[in-house]
Order: structure tokens, then sequence, then C-alpha cells
């Protein structure tokens, strides 16, 4: 394994970010770890780089423990892009993080590589949204890793700069490398990913092909106007009201409609269309915790 | 490993040195200070401006690196690129080096004013050789100053490290002896001074400027403090996790 988590468990005082996560990257993997906002992916990405140690539990990257410098030297990270140091320039972050790598790859390719040849003389804090990200992109690259951690890597690029860091990562893997990638966009992890590792909630929800994890989060929201205050209906997974237009989120949407006819609910405007990905963790997150009340009662 | 150091160094200087009013700041205080209170009241007398310009670097070194480190650091944890550095396969040993290298270059370029207050306007007079040695203890006394700054930046958010840091350099001045000329500080002071690091450290630059006799208790309680502001630091990087949420 080249990197792993073994029951793993992380709290921020009472909060807990992690609760008994165990999760194993194989050599050759293009994992997606997929979910929302405050899911835990960061704590996770976090505790398998070596920023932070768990709270019980244990982390593995490259056989070694990630806090220690040497089981990171075939490791590459993507820093967030906001972060980079403004007054540097884009030529010296690039050689500043190849030193700390026994076999870097050359300045100039990882420059090339990344599409950053013009911006070597360039301050960061001078780049675009999007030049910062391709920075920051290419420093996971900079020192030949054997894994690479990606934190939402094309958040904020525009279509064709997306597609050239799809064709870049994929090469990567394709000469061996292996990936772990987050991102909100599903759109994303299915252009890339042959695993998914859904997180919500602190814990793996899902994880298993990019077409299982899809049938999963194929929820739909069906929006109508109503006078009335609408019955119970079965198999709602979220509802949500403002005024007389109401909002549900079901899997089977054939079924709710026909229940609302059937109610003879006197409904206007009705709308269907497939959820957002956050609608559709919302389930997946409400569904294990109907599962564990289950399995403990 | 050492080529690390410098590459931490060198990084830290350009980062510097491209905010040319946080040099210039750090320069201009220990500069003023000179001109305000050693070179009206002790500049005439050359044994008393001696000692006083190397109480003033002793002064200096102690509050810009309490500052610089304690503040600088603080400030660093909380920007998104510390825990990103924290991916790189090093330690905090090349990190806390080329911190140490590039705070000594900047404290060269902050004290080389009030070198040349005291040589040109005040009757402050060294040897070649005390000169030297008085660069090199210089050097050494920065030692402790820069790893308390870093205890306190790696332990504390950055409007904790201000307070502590102003909390502490005024009563590790008087207290060491630095308000006073060799010898006329208030008895206590006097017996607890060559204990402390600012005491230590200034009776060491005495000693190099001048006749002053080098006591073996405060070279070795510097060393003592030394030793254990290195430890406190390194358990402070240790245990640091970047931004904390609670």
């Amino acid at each position: 394994m080249l990197a792993r988590a073994i029951e793993v468990t992380r709290r921020y005082g009472d909060t807990v970010a992690l609760d008994r996560v165990s999760l194993d990257i194989a050599p050759g993997e293009l994992v997606g770890l997929l979910g929302p906002n405050g899911a835990g992916k960061s704590t996770l990405l976090s505790l398998l780089t070596g920023v932070r140690s768990p709270s019980s539990g244990r982390v593995e990257l490259l056989g070694g423990d990630p806090r220690r410098p040497a089981a990171r030297h075939h490791l590459g990270v993507t820093p967030q892009e906001t972060g980079l140091p403004a007054s540097l320039r884009v030529g010296e972050v690039v050689d500043f993080v190849r030193r700390h790598y026994p076999e870097p790859l050359p300045r100039d390719q990882v420059l090339g590589q990344f599409g950053l040849t013009d911006l070597v003389r360039r301050q960061t804090g001078g780049l675009s949204g999007g030049e910062k990200r391709r920075v920051a992109v290419a420093l996971a690259f900079a020192g030949r890793p054997r894994i690479v951690f990606l934190d939402e890597p094309t958040t904020g690029l525009d279509v064709e700069a997306r597609r050239s860091l799809w064709d870049g990562i994929r090469e990567f893997h394709a000469g061996g490398g292996t990936v772990v990638l987050t991102s909100h966009y599903l759109e994303e992890i299915e252009a890339l990913a042959r695993r998914v590792v859904v997180i919500g909630g602190g814990r793996v929800l899902a994880d298993d092909t990019v077409s299982a994890v899809r049938g999963l989060v194929a929820v739909r929201r069906v929006s109508l106007t109503s006078p009335v205050p609408l019955p119970v209906l079965p198999g709602l997974s979220g509802t949500d009201r403002e005024g007389d237009r109401w909002h549900l989120v079901t899997p089977d949407s054939d079924r709710l409609v026909r229940d609302l006819v059937a109610a003879d609910v006197p409904f206007t405007d009705l709308e269907v269309r497939p959820a957002s990905l956050e609608e559709a963790f919302l389930t997946l997150t409400e569904r294990s915790v109907e599962e564990s009340c289950l399995l403990s009662s | 490993m050492s080529s690390l150091v410098l590459t931490n160094a060198r990084f830290q200087l350009i980062e510097t040195a491209r905010t040319p009013i946080a040099v210039i700041g750090s320069a201009f205080w220990p500069a003023a200070s000179m001109l305000a209170f050693v070179v009206p009241f002790a500049g005439s007398d050359p044994v008393a401006a001696t000692y006083a310009t190397a109480s003033m670097v002793t002064f200096a070194v102690m509050s810009t690196n309490l500052f610089q480190y304690g503040v600088g650091v603080a400030d660093d944890r909380v920007q998104p690129w510390e825990p990103y550095v924290r991916t790189l396969p090093a330690g905090a040993l090349p990190r806390f080096a080329g911190r140490l290298l590039s705070g000594l270059a900047l404290m060269a370029f902050s004290l080389l004013p009030v070198v040349l207050i005291a040589a040109f306007l005040t009757a402050a007079t060294v040897s070649p050789l005390a000169f030297l040695t008085a660069i090199g203890v210089t050097a050494v006394i920065s030692v402790p100053f820069i790893l308390m700054g870093l205890a306190i930046g790696y332990s504390m958010p950055p409007k904790a490290a201000v307070v502590v840091a102003q909390v502490l350099f005024f009563p590790l001045a008087f207290a060491g002896g630095l308000m006073t000329a060799p010898g006329g500080a208030p008895g206590f002071v006097e017996d607890l001074a060559p204990y402390l690091p600012t005491g230590a450290s200034v009776r060491l630059m005495w000693a190099a400027v001048g006749d002053y006799p080098l006591h073996m208790g405060s070279v070795l309680s510097l060393i003592a403090w030394i030793v254990a502001l290195a430890g406190v630091a390194l358990w402070a990087y240790r245990r640091d996790e970047g931004r904390r949420f609670s």
C-alpha cells in the first residue's frame, strides 16, 4: 500500500472531523475523494501528508509515518493557491520546492509541462487565480513523486486549462504514478478517477467505482407550488420550503409525482431536475445515519 | 542538509528584502535610540560610550529577534503556505537553521547604523581585534533570542505573540542591566542579571569591547539558556499543526 489510514479519528476540541476512517491506496491507483465542504476531506489529506497527527488510529505513507520527513521523499502535494508566498517569483518558488527532493524534475520541465515558462519572472502575488492554480499543481509534481495529493486541482480554471491539466494528471498516472484528488465536482472525478471515495460527516460513506457511486448519488429534486401543506410523502430524503414553493429531494421522482397526484395535491409549476452533488451527499449522509441507527437498535 | 539550510535562508532573505520598509524599520529603532540616549548622555566619555553602545547592541539584538521571530513566525503559521511546506521532505532543522541565518544577516544590517553612530558621534573606541570579537559575540548572543522568538512564534497565535513579546522584552532588558552602566544597576538586578539571557549576553559584550571581567557563571547560564530555549522551540515546532480550531 502506498498510503493507508487505519481506524483514524481526528478531533479538533469537541468537534470530530474524522470518525474511525479506514482507507487503503494501492500503487498506480487514481482515487477521487468526493464530499461537501467540511466533510473531512482536507483533514484526511492533512493526516496522510504529515501535516497533522491523528487523535487515534494510524496513518502510513510509503510504508512509514508521514510525520517523518523520510517518508515524504516521494510525496507531492498542492498548496492552496492563495498561500503562495506573494513576493517570491514563480521560478524561485519552484526551485525552493525542488531543492527539498532527492531527484527533482529539471526546472524547465516543471515550468514547461504546466505552461509556466512565460511566468517564471513574475511574483506569485501578481498572478491570476488560474495561473496560481497551475503553479500550485506544478509544485506537486516538481519532486518527481510516486504519489500526489491534489486538493481541488482545477477549481477556478477555464475549460481549456482544466483539460490540459487533466491530461497532465493522466500522463503521470499512465507512467505508474498514484494520484489522490479531492473535488467538489463529480464531473472532475468522473473524468479522471476509477475509484471514488465519498466522505461526509467525517465517515467514508461509499468507496466504489465511479459508475456505482454515480448511481448512489443519483437523486432528483422535485419543485412545485402548492397553496396547501403537503401530506406525508414516503421516500423523501430532503424537504425545503420557500413560502408556498416546495423543493423535495428523492431517489424516485416518478413515484413521488404519482403520490402527489394520488393525494390530490393542487400543485402548479412542477419541475423535476437532477439534484446537485451537495443534495446527493445529504441523502447519502442521512442514509448512513439511518443505517447505523438500524444497526445499533 | 546544509544546502537546504541555505535554500531556506535565501528564500527568507529574498522575501524580507522585497518588503524594504521592514528592513529599514528594523534598522531605524536601534539607531534612533543611540541618538536619543547614548550620544547626549554618555557620548563624550570613551569608556561609558563604548559600554553603552554594547548595551544598545544587545538591546537591539533582543528586541528585533523577539519581534521578528515571535511575531513573524506566528504570522507565517496562519498562512496557508506553512502547512504546505510541512509536506515537503524536510524536518524542523533546515527551517530553523535557515531562519537563524537569515535573521543574523538582517541583524548585521540593522546594527550597522548603531556602529556608525558610535564611531562618528561618540567617543567610543575599540581595538580592531575587540571589534571582531564583538561581531562574533553579537552572533552568539542572537541565538538565545532567536530561539525565544521561535518558541513564542510556534506556540501561540499572532495576537498573543505580540503581547508576550512586548511583556517579555522590557523586564528582560531592565533586569538584565541593559538600561544601566556596568555595576550601576540596583543591587538585586546586579545579583540576578548574570543569570538572565539579557544580562549574560550584555556581560559577554562588555567583556568583548572593554575591561569588563568575564564571569564563568554568566557564560554557563547563557549556554544553559540556549539549550533550554532550543528545547522549547523544537517542542513547540513539533507539536504545532498550524492553525488550531476548536
